[in-house]
């Protein structure tokens, strides 16, 4: 019997082949080409999980010591003050050390969280397998996109001790070139969001603002790079090397969600590229595509004339609303996927589904202007704005209404994936329905850029998403290392998190409302916020239960890798194609060459009359059996009977 | 399992839903014209939203409570792969109400950016800088100095450039606290000498973005008397949050003897006026009877 | 009664024999398709009997280089949305300069590489693998040129003392200039890399399926007459809009 080790060696792929079917030339040996430099998507895939999980671990942290900060200001914390002396004077921070961990936050999470794990990780892994392919479309491509990513990451961290160390900070280097350093800060201090002109002025703007915010652009530029490569790979592989019998509408929705990110990517991430290479001019060359005329910084007026810092808004926020839903969409797939596994019952209106995974994507691009509200463009282009921005709730409430109708008439399994799923479902809800309010014009002459909107996007972005990754690591961990994660552990780690998640962010809602605005070092300031101080504690101690939940699910994760227990091929009794593979996990081609025929949906659950309460999507019909054994195929010993299998027509 | 799960999200319903209705923390009081159209708008949305919420989170928790596979791992869910007239209806549903607060959302926002102020409204020039709101009052010609950024001298106190050889200058006053007249409009027109910054009174509820290389005009009336915080609400660099300053809405003869002051006594009175009022809403004043 | 979004119930009830139940107990699954349940097919191969999967290569290189050209699309789409506002704002030092002589000839070199490419991918079609190389070597040729015209043309704007950040105008020029550029350089790298395979032995390219080549050949071509296409929007924008 085959054990189920590391992803190489099948049996001969080609026994019998009178050609070379793929150039991928068989399984890789030696470490660097197996693990370092793979081509293998599965590899890859894990690489990129990996590197969200680590980035994911920073900028926790680093969420961590802003609560610190807020809720005992001017305690005097000795261990910051060891770590960063310059930063942290007597264990106190600095207001534009704060700044910086707001801005490295936002951007490690955004980035090299949200927008490599349920894309990079989850889909590189699983979207050639579900499909029924070998490898994606471009394998070297493929690698590029990680190790460019990954490049960027780096990039990224070196702002830290740029700007965080005076030895580095200072070398003529990076005075000359990156625009000086060594400030305290670990990085620039505009946010995520990096509107000029604090971003375009360079270091007399702010602490930080010199080579923090040069190596902060540079770094996100490189990774719209490799997100580009993604996302040629998904789609290329999606249109074109779908198996027999996979029709468009027999997939997965997690491929679908894989499918409408990638777009979403293609065509969101060149114009955050040209608004980094504009912005980078200005830094650098004297341009002034974002800086107007007439500054003044210490009574000397600046020689830039002309620019609009509405122009980077608009630029931004074109990339930076798609960007949203990229993050959220596989989160969606993923839920679709689990809740339906789990509740062993189709997904409730696929095909609507589909739609709207569409529909989000496409008004996504139309609606950017919702952050921009009162930036000073035209008021009536607002008003248009928000009543496009009021639509796109629609489709999501379909997908809501969906998940609900799934789990109507069930037979729930709460295994931990689901429990995750669930989550989503719940947490999707609880920061999707303020968009209601942050979508109106009206509404927002007062909630603008305050602790509302916060609460909404962590709730979507920052848990939602993310409970949606947890689910796809539960789920598919026993494909991907051939070991069962520790089910005990896994709910350890679940109930404490949902709480604690609610407990962060449904009452930063409240300090939205009554006026509490974002990015303040301290709150110490002024009198209209005082009322706020118990729910500033409530919000810190359930991120810290948050926070310590998170170890859990690590020592879970790692322990499990080589200690859990042996995981069968489709443990959870699934019937999509990845639970199908010859070996867990899968040998280097997927399918140890012999690709599968599809021959039904891919959420066939309860289907009545049928043996199992699922059917493989490769279980052919009665009839069907015949006709796949002439074509070359081998097919299930003995046959399911089925009535009523969803999908028999094409695409 | 399922049924605690049901459990948690009732009660994390329950307790989010509290955390709205206890009343302990809500917005802060209007003190503009717009106020009562705000908060009306304000609390229909999010009493939609509550609803929704509660809603959906109920039916989660009873569903997650109710369709747990027990006993016989043979009993087979519903096989249903959806109900399109369900969806049909729902989707209805909710796109109604979208729309309609969507379009019911544009009205307050409508009255304050799509008019212009009216004539004779009372003009201060704000200016904006790394962490110091500046506002430039016309005086009593009502005509403002010139200014200009290559005037600019901070280290003399001079931070909006006001050009001293101008005519109209002679009566400008610039201090760092902001006084208007209640029950008359009042436009501001938002300058910034380096970044972006955010004009924000809580009372107020009208926040505008100051974006350097522009003037951007706001105009609002007043119905309230009072001293009131004003912040900063678009980051700025490391003082951001410390970018403080007050808006004194004046009874509307206080304002006018306030402004016909010699430049030289203007700032005292301003700081006398701050101590007149305490931060918050004068009590014992009849409001002004509004539109 | 259940009602269902897509398909009708298909109607078929057979009992067949009671499928292989994968279930949690580690035995390596036999179910699905393929592997080592039933007979082994008579060719062993990677895709019985469907679309084979090294057919579908060449089509995925069309299919990556259509995708490309969004992405390139998006980027020059977002500068000249940007140029387009800036346009519209700006009171002042505007001062578009006009069009150097020299990028009339750029202009000129580029169309006629891209006709001389559509002339080598026809050859290459008909087989004729000698005229397809002979104008595979104009097209890169003339590519180069093109990039010489460039680098003159700018050395020439900085000889009457206009830069980068002279104005708005010259701002974007070299901007949108430049990326071209460097992107049509991307080209000239596939240009090359077609050159290195057509002289690698035989008329067809060894080590390939014909159809392979050809789709090397379209995807590249299409990537080299859309930066073509390009210049020539870049250069309406830059001089025709003001």
């Amino acid at each position: 019997m085959e054990e189920a080790t590391t992803p190489h060696e099948p049996s001969d792929p080609h026994a019998g082949a009178a050609h070379e079917p793929h150039g991928h030339h068989g399984p890789p040996t030696g470490f660097i080409r197996k693990y370092i430099f793979s081509i293998d998507h599965k590899v890859i895939g894990i690489q990129y999980l990996l590197l969200a999980i680590f980035a994911a671990f920073i900028g926790m942290f680093m969420s961590v010591l802003m609560r610190l900060n807020l809720t005992w200001p001017g305690h005097k914390w000795t261990i910051l003050e060891t770590i960063f002396p310059l930063g942290a004077p007597g264990g106190v921070m600095t207001p534009e050390f704060y700044l910086s961990l707001v801005t490295m936050h936002g951007t490690i999470m955004v980035f090299f969280v949200l927008t490599t794990a349920p894309q990079g990780g989850f889909g590189n892994y699983f979207l050639p397998i579900q499909v029924g392919a070998e490898d994606m479309a471009f394998p070297v491509l493929n690698m590029l996109s990680f190790w460019v990513t990954f490049i960027g990451l780096v990039v990224l961290i070196s702002a830290i001790f740029v700007e965080g160390s005076t030895i580095i900070g200072n070398t003529d280097f990076v005075n000359n070139f990156l625009g000086g350093g060594g400030t305290g800060t670990l990085g620039p201090i505009g946010g995520w969001t990096g509107y000029p002109p604090l971003s375009a002025l360079g270091k007399i703007a702010g602490p930080g603002q010199g080579a923090g915010a040069t190596l902060w652009i540079t770094s996100i530029a490189i990774f719209c790079i490799a997100s580009l490569l993604g996302a040629l790979n998904f789609i290329t592989t999606l249109l074109n090397m779908r198996t027999r019998g996979m029709s468009l509408m027999r997939m997965p929705l997690t491929c679908w969600s894989w499918f409408t990110t990638a777009i979403l990517a293609l065509l969101a991430f060149p114009v955050l590229l040209a608004a980094g290479v504009l912005l980078l001019l200005d830094r650098h060359a004297g341009t002034s595509f974002f800086i107007p005329g007439g500054l003044v910084f210490s009574d000397e007026v600046l020689a830039h004339k002309g620019g609009s810092p509405i122009l980077w808004q608009h630029l931004f926020w074109f990339f930076g609303h798609p960007e949203v839903y990229i993050a959220i969409l596989p989160g969606m797939g993923v839920t679709s996927h689990i809740l339906s596994t789990f509740a062993r019952k189709p997904v409730f209106g696929y095909r609507a589904m589909v739609f709207a995974m569409f529909a989000i994507g496409l008004l996504g691009f139309f609606v950017w202007g919702h952050h921009m509200f009162i930036s000073g463009m035209d008021p009536r282009t607002s008003i248009a704005f928000s009543v496009l921005t009021l639509s796109i709730g629609v489709p999501s409430a379909i997908k809501t209404f969906n998940w609900l109708g799934t789990l109507w008439g069930a037979k729930i399994r709460f295994t931990v994936p689901m429990m995750f799923a669930i989550g989503f479902v719940s947490l999707f809800v609880a920061g999707g329905i303020t968009g209601l309010v942050l979508g109106q014009t009206s509404l927002d002459l007062f909630i603008h850029d305050g602790y509302f909107v916060l609460a909404h996007f962590h709730l979507v972005m920052g848990v939602a998403a993310i409970f949606g990754m947890f689910a796809g690591v539960y789920f598919w961990f026993p494909k991907m290392f051939g070991r069962m994660m520790s089910e005990r552990l896994g709910q350890l780690h679940f109930w404490p998190t949902f709480i604690g998640v609610y407990g962060i962010f449904v009452p930063m809602h409240i300090m939205g409302i009554v006026g509490m605005p974002r990015r303040y070092a301290s709150f110490q300031e002024y009198d209209f916020l005082r009322p706020l101080d118990p729910l500033v504690m409530l919000v810190t101690l359930a991120a810290i239960l948050t926070a310590a939940a998170q170890f859990i699910f690590l020592f879970n994760f790692i322990w499990s890798i080589f200690k859990g227990e042996r995981a069968s091929g489709n443990p959870w009794e699934a019937t999509t194609l990845e639970w199908v593979t010859p070996t867990t996990p899968p040998p280097h081609d997927n399918f140890g060459g012999h690709l599968p025929t599809v021959y039904r949906g891919p959420y066939e659950f309860a289907v009545p009359d049928a043996p199992e309460d699922y059917i493989l999507q490769t279980t052919p019909d009665a009839g069907e059996e015949n006709v796949a054994a002439e074509a070359g195929h081998t097919t299930v010993q003995g046959v399911q009977g089925s009535s009523g299998n969803g999908h028999n027509g094409q695409h | 399992m399922g049924r605690a799960l049901g459990v948690l999200i009732w009660l994390l319903t329950i307790g989010s839903v509290w955390l709205f209705v206890n009343g302990r923390w809500w917005l802060p009081p209007y003190i503009s014209e717009h106020g009562p159209a705000y908060d009306r708008q304000f609390l229909i949305t999010i009493i939609v939203v509550g609803l929704s919420f509660a809603a959906a989170q109920i039916g989660l928790g009873w569903a997650v409570w109710r369709y747990g596979a027990r006993g016989d791992r043979r009993e087979r869910a519903v096989y249903s792969h959806g109900n399109n007239r369900l969806e049909i209806v729902w989707t209805a549903i909710t796109a109604l109400i979208f729309i309609t607060l969507g379009l019911m959302g544009q009205r307050v926002w409508a009255q304050l950016h799509l008019s212009e102020a009216p004539a004779g409204a009372t003009r201060v020039h704000v200016v904006a800088q790394q962490f110091q709101w500046n506002f430039h009052y016309p005086g009593a010609d009502k005509n403002f100095g010139r200014t200009s950024p290559a005037l600019v001298k901070d280290s003399e106190l001079n931070f909006v450039g006001l050009d001293e050889q101008d005519a109209n200058a002679k009566d400008d006053q610039v201090v760092t606290t902001l006084a208007v007249p209640v029950g008359r409009p009042v436009e501001l027109t938002l300058e910034s000498k380096d970044v972006t910054h955010d004009l924000f009174v809580p009372e107020l509820r009208y926040k505008q973005d100051v974006v350097p290389g522009m003037a951007i005009k706001m105009h609002f009336t007043l119905t309230k008397e009072g001293r009131f915080e004003l912040a900063c609400a678009e980051l700025c660099g490391q003082l951001h949050y410390k970018m403080k300053s007050y808006l004194i809405a004046l009874p509307a003869n206080v304002y006018d003897e306030l402004v016909a002051l010699p430049q030289a006594q203007f700032q005292g009175r301003i700081t006398q006026l701050i101590k007149e009022y305490p931060i918050g809403i004068k009590q014992g004043v009849a409001t002004t009877a509004s539109r | 009664m259940v009602t269902t979004v897509s398909t009708k119930p298909s109607g078929s009830v057979s009992t067949g024999t009671k499928n292989v139940h994968i279930g949690g107990t580690g035995r390596r699954p036999t179910g699905g398709n393929g592997s080592r349940g039933g007979p082994q097919p008579p060719n062993g191969g990677s895709n019985g009997g469907h679309r084979a999967f090294h057919d579908s290569t060449p089509q995925q290189y069309r299919i990556g280089m259509w995708l490309v050209l969004c992405a390139v699309l998006m980027m020059f789409a977002a500068l000249s949305s940007a140029y387009v506002f800036r346009s519209t704002r700006t009171q002042q030092s505007w001062q578009a300069f006009s069009v150097p002589a020299m990028l009339w000839v750029s202009t000129a070199l580029i169309l006629a590489s891209s006709a001389t490419f559509e002339v080598a991918r026809r050859a290459l079609r008909r087989g004729e693998s000698k005229v397809y190389r002979r104008w595979l070597v104009a097209s890169l040729g003339l590519g180069f040129g093109f990039i010489v015209a460039q680098l003159l043309a700018w050395r020439g704007l900085v000889g009457q003392g206009i830069y980068l950040a002279t104005n708005p105008h010259s701002s974007f020029f070299y901007l949108l200039t430049g990326l071209h550029a460097l992107h049509l350089f991307g080209g000239i790298i596939g240009l090359s890399y077609l050159m290195l395979r057509a002289r690698r032995g035989t008329a067809a390219g060894a080590n390939d399926g014909a159809g392979k080549q050809r789709a090397r050949v379209d995807a590249i071509g299409l990537y080299w007459h859309f930066m073509d296409g390009l210049w020539v929007y870049i250069f309406a924008l830059l001089f025709l809009w003001r």
